[in-house]
């Protein structure tokens, strides 16, 4: 009982239980699409039948070059004479780790910057405000090359890629999470158990951390899974134009795009559908999550019976406009 | 009247809401009738299914809700009809007075394009003959230079006169039934009988009977012909008003009646003068919010002095916008004191610095007008309420405080296993007990409690205030109670102050301002105020009508 009462207060399992109908086969189809690739990238060792940068077989025999699919090469191989089922298999790895990281590193930073913006307001907001717009104008892939460079100095390693990709698409995706967390908080200081935090005279940092910060978070996870996806499409980006990680270091599929460009006019087709298709599935994947996550918090977009309506007057109150969506949100 | 068709003919009506937490059967087996001209009041406490009912009439309730038996408008079955069709018999046939006015108009339109709106909805007019008639309309619910401020907005309004124009747009197509929800709630008691008077012109005029969905039993008292009881879905009693006042049947309907507050004027002993200091004392106190760039700032707060002797409590009464909160919150150190002397416990307020005040905030407590939102939705109660005794390191965490915390939670009557709740899974009674325990937690000199009752259902309210009386008995704190609520007044303060555009109007001895007030403000104050009674209430209302021509 306690266990199923946890379970129901994390993110998408929460919203999962909410959802009815058309929604919740968007958020199941979602997820089983992600899973699947998380499922390829923790057990990419054991699922891929060769490396990722593996040119010989156990017989000491090359490959060979766009050899088609069949026989021991399920999808072929490439132009460098890469086995592509491999290579995506691995692929998803490498997506995963940026994901990873990028958040990771953009969700700290945002969440911090955003409720000190938020919370304390005047001058410091007015200049974290700038500084986010700033960044916001700038498109991601330029400032993704950019921090390609500077970090790995031409040279792309597996852990250089990895992380010129995610710094780059962290500095982007901090605005995001500093703006919605910074929206959060203003609206949560003026909530009236923030202003009795006050009263009782607790301290700034002890406001921020345990009254205004957890109640700000709640559409966190939706930006994550959102940013998640424009995370896939940038390492790809990067590695299609040439600046993605070195074949013998990881295996990426904007890379190996990049490589397949001639063979598509030659009718070598293997090359270059099956990362396509990784990057459209990873990407539609978690797109479907964020989206129904969006669907679902809404409370005007969600198709379904709304929680805790035990009273007629709550059911009410759910088609009268404004009413308590913001109460109604937050436990 | 009996042998003509009722206008609004409920039978048998039940609806049911699915919600996550199972079924939740709001309406059960209601039968009713309005009549012609009628003006039937349903009164009951939030989730009674007073709205719910009056909402069916207009097919207003949401997809997830069954509805089943008969509900007959002018003849046609409203619960089998078709959109198409229920969407004619809505505005010519019912329409509805909402509770706020500020969000049922438009703020982008122009009023009598609003107005307009429905005529053009029903039928073919012309710009000009839609114009008319909205001038007309808005004539008739007496507003002034109708004619020029047909094409003002909304927001050029004052909040009675708003209501005049959803009155308007509910009567324009001359409807047989109109259902007002609230109507009044929202408004100062002084616009509240301004309303009611123009409700009941109209009636008179129009013929319109009226579905009245309020909990003020004042208002019941002042407007309805028939009152209609509900309690948890059912329909208990309905009665003709006197009656129902004079000799109520049903028990709830008796405890009803009881709980509401009314001014009784009872004489307690005051605050004995001491040496002590003042608890608050105000002197010639400012307070300004800043105006946009170039424009003056609002005074909220105008020359005021006043104090708060030790142990004593202070009411402070006036409409929305007197500065009574914004008084409240200054002492409490939320909002900057502009000009004046304010002292709190000792501390002079006026450029005061949030460190130097700090450590007096143990000596403060404040209960907040709405219990929805002044808890932590993220915290258990004794989680909240322990939060001021770690802030003020008495404990180091929620568990080494939670002896002190049921010691609190009992003295306001929740017991134990309360504490161990999120907020949301308490009444909004029982969050207000919390709330004031959390206040009390530190045994504060001084308590601050903003509206504390005004989000309450009458019952509950009296609960909340007979508790608040008996804890300030006990602990002896100096209280000061902001209310928009005479009657509420009368039964806490020793003594009054009666706030009027942020200037006092009138202060004194609870006794003596409320029973011979002095200022023609709290005069008009206390005529407003509708008595909880049909009979005086109309005495008074024909006293004050052949006053004022």
């Amino acid at each position: 009982m306690k266990l199923r009462a946890f379970l129901g207060r994390l993110p998408v399992v929460h919203q999962f239980r909410q959802s009815v109908g058309l929604q919740r086969g968007m958020l199941l189809a979602g997820l089983i699409i992600t899973g699947f690739f998380a499922v390829m990238a923790i057990f990419a060792p054991w699922l891929a039948p060769f490396g990722y940068n593996q040119l010989t077989g156990d017989d000491g025999e090359t490959f060979g070059a766009q050899v088609p699919p069949g026989g021991e090469h399920l999808l072929g191989t490439t132009v460098g004479g890469y086995d592509v089922l491999s290579r995506v298999i691995w692929g998803s790895r490498t997506a995963f780790m940026v994901i990873i990281v990028a958040v990771l590193l953009s969700v700290f930073v945002g969440v911090l910057l955003g409720l000190i913006s938020g919370y304390i307001g005047g001058w410091v907001d007015r200049v974290l405000v700038v500084i986010a717009d700033a960044v916001y104008a700038f498109p991601t892939l330029l400032l993704a090359i950019v921090a390609g460079i500077v970090i790995s100095r031409g040279q792309s390693n597996l852990l250089g890629g990895v992380f010129a990709a995610a710094i780059s698409i962290t500095v982007v995706f901090i605005p995001q999470y500093f703006r919605v967390i910074r929206a959060e908080a203003v609206r949560v200081k003026a909530e009236a158990f923030v202003e009795s935090a006050k009263v009782v005279g607790a301290p700034v940092p002890r406001i921020m951390f345990r009254h205004v910060l957890r109640n700000s978070t709640r559409t966190l996870p939706l930006i994550f899974t959102l940013n998640s996806s424009e995370a896939i499409l940038t390492l790809a980006g990067l590695g299609f134009l040439g600046f993605g990680i070195e074949p013998t270091s990881a295996a990426e599929w904007g890379y190996d795009l990049n490589r397949s460009i001639s063979d598509v006019t030659s009718g070598i087709w293997w090359t270059s559908i099956f990362p396509g298709l990784a990057i459209v599935l990873i990407v539609l994947g978690v797109t479907l999550i964020g989206e129904s996550l969006n669907d679902l918090a809404d409370p005007r977009l969600r198709t379904r019976r709304r929680a805790g309506a035990a009273t007629p007057a709550d059911a009410v109150a759910e088609t009268t406009p404004v009413a308590r969506e913001d109460m109604g949100e937050v436990h | 009247m009996a042998t003509t068709q009722p206008a609004v003919d409920i039978r048998d009506l039940d609806v049911t809401f699915s919600t996550d937490g199972g079924d939740v059967h709001a309406v059960r087996d209601v039968s009713l009738q309005v009549q012609p001209g009628e003006v039937l009041a349903i009164v009951g406490e939030s989730g009674s299914g007073k709205t719910v009912t009056a909402r069916t009439i207009l097919g207003l309730i949401p997809e997830t809700a069954t509805v089943r038996g008969a509900l007959y408008l002018g003849g046609e079955d409203v619960v089998t009809l078709s959109a198409a069709r229920m969407r004619e018999l809505r505005g010519t046939r019912a329409a509805m007075i909402f509770q706020e006015p500020s969000t049922a108009l438009n703020p982008v339109f122009p009023v009598g394009w609003q107005l307009a709106e429905g005529l053009r909805a029903h039928g073919k007019v012309t710009a000009q003959q839609a114009r008319r008639r909205a001038v007309e309309m808005l004539q008739k619910v007496g507003i002034p230079d109708a004619a020029r401020r047909v094409n003002d907005y909304p927001h050029q309004f004052s909040g009675g006169q708003k209501q005049r124009i959803v009155i308007a747009m509910a009567l324009a197509l001359e409807p047989d039934v109109i259902i007002a929800d609230e109507p009044t709630t929202a408004l100062d008691v002084t616009v509240q009988a301004e309303i009611l008077e123009l409700l009941r012109e109209l009636r008179a005029e129009f013929g319109t009977a009226i579905v009245l969905i309020t909990h003020n039993m004042g208002v019941v008292a002042d407007l309805a012909d028939r009152v209609a009881v509900m309690f948890d879905g059912e329909l208990i009693e309905t009665a003709p008003v006197g009656e129902l006042f004079a000799s109520p049947k049903h028990e709830y309907t008796k405890k009803l009646l009881a709980a509401v507050p009314r001014l009784e004027l009872t004489d307690r002993p005051q605050v004995a003068a001491s040496d002590e200091p003042a608890v608050v004392a105000a002197e010639h106190l400012v307070i300004e919010y800043p105006g946009r760039l170039g424009r003056k700032a609002f005074r909220a707060v105008d020359d005021v002095s006043f104090e708060i002797r030790p142990g004593e409590v202070l009411g402070l009464v006036g409409e929305s916008g007197s500065g009574k909160t914004t008084i409240g919150r200054a002492i409490a150190g939320l909002t900057r004191v502009s000009d004046g002397s304010l002292r709190v416990l000792g501390t002079e307020m006026l450029g005061v610095r949030e460190s130097s005040f700090r450590p007096k905030r143990r000596d403060l407590g404040f209960v907040f007008q709405d219990p929805a939102t002044s808890f932590n939705p993220l915290l258990t109660i004794a989680q909240c309420v322990a939060e001021p005794l770690i802030v003020h390191g008495i404990a180091p965490n929620a568990a080494a405080a939670r002896d002190r915390v049921d010691e609190l939670l009992t003295a306001v009557q929740l017991l134990g296993e309360y504490g161990d709740r999120f907020p949301h899974e308490l009444s909004g009674g029982q969050r207000q007990r919390a709330s004031l325990a959390r206040a009390i937690a530190l045994d504060p000199k001084l308590l601050i409690a903003d509206e504390p009752t005004s989000a309450l259902d009458v019952s509950v309210q009296a609960r909340v205030l007979e508790l608040f009386g008996e804890v300030q008995e006990r602990f002896g704190f100096a209280t000061l109670f902001i209310t928009h609520d005479l009657a509420v007044v009368d039964l806490l303060a020793h003594r009054v102050v009666v706030l009027h555009h942020g200037r006092i109007a009138e202060q004194g001895h609870t006794k003596d301002v409320l029973g011979s007030p002095s200022d023609p403000y709290t005069q008009r104050l206390l005529d407003s105020l509708p008595v909880p009674d049909p009979v005086e209430q109309a005495a008074r209302r024909s006293r004050s009508r052949s006053a004022s021509s």
